[in-house]
């Protein structure tokens, strides 16, 4: 599959602070890129210089294997992380005017169907909730049918149910090969939505990959917990496991073979924990207190 | 320049502007009212300070006690033309000629006149002084009159500054020009769509202040409409490209309109709006000549009062024009998204 966009040695200097330092990756076209990290850690001015809306200090990006013209912007939707409409316009009315301003645009009808827009239509825009607002800033990232949409944390502020709604309209526009770039710190978010994630911190991609790969990579296949009060002495634990405040833990690729020894050693089993690892800790593993420490 | 993308841009903002009822109230009442209140407030000698137009200049204060009057400021004039019509237009109260044969002339519509006769000839000890009194001759000139057509300029000054300036600033504070950007529209084109958008809507309040306004005072109209047009077009075109100017790189909204009302302010009081400059400081007249705001208050006191036509008015034009055409190049090269 060939790149859709690629990112070479990105520079961004801010006065006192490197914000972005040397990013590189591809994005196949068709693909969901998920670009994550902490606050600060130099997600959104990476996403901007690929948008266009901020100059890089260094390095390059390429657009089908060619540096961007003016025609980029007709190709590329954006929904920024918080974007305001001009006052005193309908729904219908904002969707309209983006519309005007590309030398095409997909036709709107199809446009309200697929973002769910169709009972808000004649509503005042500063009178939408969170998740209609983002709905309605999708619709306008979408107008003119781009290849490439741009996502800065488009489910930041929403509540859990309609943080959900909106990944199914992702996935509709995933599903119409459109390729996505977006940046979250909803782990559960790039976990559900892209092929590929990039854990950004203080301006460097620390590690890049399919999730399911770097799960694999960093961690064993299971986390097995039982509360310290379960066993008969919480001062002598069982082997492989360590304590972590009120459990003993153990990391195991055969949950069976754990299972077997925490037998023979007498422990209830009653309150045992299984899980399996998940962005989350892959975040909190990156990027955590630990490594800002080093 | 892509027209389709100019005109979206249009709608959008004409829409922010008529839907927003308190500002569109504001924009048409406003200057209204201040028209009516002027004509109120001008209807009463309240004053106590008036201007003497003296031909001839300075005479022997002795022999004429009038002269030592206070509260009186005595200006100098040369030519008894010209003085006359100034007498005329409220900018003086009263014009002397101490000279061989003293005489006096007076406006009879101006109740500051009349006061400064009462206090000339009372300065006389003779009940029959020998001063020989004259009225300005022509067609009478109310003080409204005389404000008005610097009420309407005002109104298109405020209408444009503001209208283009704050609100400009007010898009790129909230993240409105940012989300623009992201679109093929070009940094022109949009500063092109809302000098369109405004002057609409400067045509749109001032012809309805016009002939509300005129409804209720029936002011005079010597002159061109079309040439009274074109002063307040080519001053709001100046004034908006001012706002632009302004506004090209500004964030906050604060100090954009701390910027704005530095400039305003001098021009409505510089500018010849409320009262004449005549005998001011130099320095403030010569000020007021690189205002736009005096350009389209001279001009259009002369269509309105003195009957001139589009070519009359030509060379206010021609000024507004080139200051409207500097400015809009400067705030397009210093235009900023973000």
């Amino acid at each position: 599959m060939p790149a859709l966009i690629e990112v070479d040695n990105l520079v961004k200097d801010y006065p006192g602070v490197r914000a972005v330092d040397g990013v590189s990756f591809s994005v196949d076209a068709g693909s969901c890129f998920g670009l994550l990290g902490p606050n600060g850690a130099g997600k959104t001015t990476t996403l901007e210089i690929l948008e266009g809306i901020t100059d890089a200090d260094g390095g390059r990006v390429l657009y089908l294997g060619a540096p961007r013209d003016e025609a980029y912007r007709e190709v590329v939707g954006i929904q920024f992380q918080t974007t305001a409409m001009q006052d005193f316009q309908s729904v219908h009315e904002a969707l309209q005017l983006f519309a005007s301003l590309y030398s095409r645009h997909r036709p709107l009808g199809e446009l309200i169907e697929l973002c769910n827009l169709g009972e808000l239509l004649e509503r005042d825009t500063r009178k939408l909730s969170g998740g209609q607002r983002q709905r309605l800033l999708l619709a306008i990232a979408l107008v003119n049918d781009p290849e490439l949409v741009f996502l800065d944390e488009p489910t930041t502020g929403l509540d859990p149910q309609s943080r959900r709604n909106f990944w199914q309209l992702i996935e509709g526009i995933k599903q119409e090969g459109k390729t996505i770039l977006l940046t979250t710190h909803y782990m559960e978010e790039a976990s559900v939505l892209c092929d590929e994630i990039a854990v950004i911190d203080r301006g460097q991609i620390i590690e890049q990959g399919a999730p399911e790969h770097l799960l694999a990579r960093h961690f064993p296949r299971a986390l097995i917990r039982i509360p310290l009060h379960a066993l008969s002495d919480p001062a002598n634990l069982p082997p492989g496991f360590e304590a972590r405040h009120d459990h003993a833990v153990a990391a195991s690729d055969d949950i069976e073979l754990t299972l077997s020894s925490l037998r023979q050693q007498s422990v209830a089993l009653d309150e045992l924990h299984i899980s399996t690892p998940t962005l989350d800790d892959l975040f909190l593993k990156l990027t955590g207190h630990g490594l800002r420490e080093s | 320049m892509n027209l389709k993308r100019i005109l979206a841009v249009v709608k959008a903002r004409n829409r922010e502007f008529y839907r927003d009822k308190a500002g569109l109230g504001w924009n048409i009442f406003m200057p209204a009212v201040m028209v009516l209140g002027l004509a109120f407030i001008f209807s009463s000698p309240e004053e106590n300070l008036y201007k003497v137009g003296l031909l001839g200049g300075a005479t022997d204060t002795q022999s004429t006690p009038f002269l030592d009057t206070r509260h009186i400021r005595f200006i100098a004039q040369n030519n008894e033309a010209a003085a006359i019509e100034k007498l005329r237009y409220h900018r003086i109260d009263l014009l002397l000629d101490l000279r061989a044969q003293p005489r006096y002339w007076l406006n009879e519509l101006s109740p500051k006149s009349y006061i400064v006769e009462r206090l000339l000839l009372q300065s006389y000890s003779n009940p029959s002084p020998p001063i020989k009194r004259e009225s300005v001759s022509g067609r009478p000139v109310r003080y409204v009159d005389w404000v008005l057509p610097g009420v309407l300029a005002m109104n298109v000054m405020f209408s444009s500054l503001w209208g283009v300036g704050w609100v400009i600033v007010r898009y790129r504070k909230n993240g409105v020009l940012r989300r623009l950007r992201a679109t093929p529209l070009r940094a022109g084109e949009f500063l092109v769509a809302q000098i369109i958008s405004r002057l609409l809507v400067v045509t749109l309040v001032t012809l309805i202040v016009f002939a509300g306004t005129n409804a209720l005072l029936d002011f005079p109209m010597r002159g061109s409409y079309p040439a009274l047009g074109l002063v307040f077009l080519s001053g709001a075109i100046a004034l908006v490209s001012l706002g632009l100017t302004v506004s090209a790189r500004v964030r906050s909204e604060e100090l954009a309109d701390g910027l704005l009302n530095l400039i305003s302010w001098p021009m409505m009081i510089l500018s010849g709006v409320w009262f004449s400059l005549e005998g001011t400081n130099p320095w403030a007249q010569r000020i007021a000549d690189f205002l736009p705001l005096t350009h389209m208050v001279d001009a259009a006191r002369r269509i309105m009062l003195d009957g001139a036509g589009l070519l009359d008015v030509a060379l206010e034009v021609s000024i507004l024009l080139s200051i409207g055409v500097v400015l809009l190049t400067l705030s397009a090269r210093a235009f900023r998204w973000q």
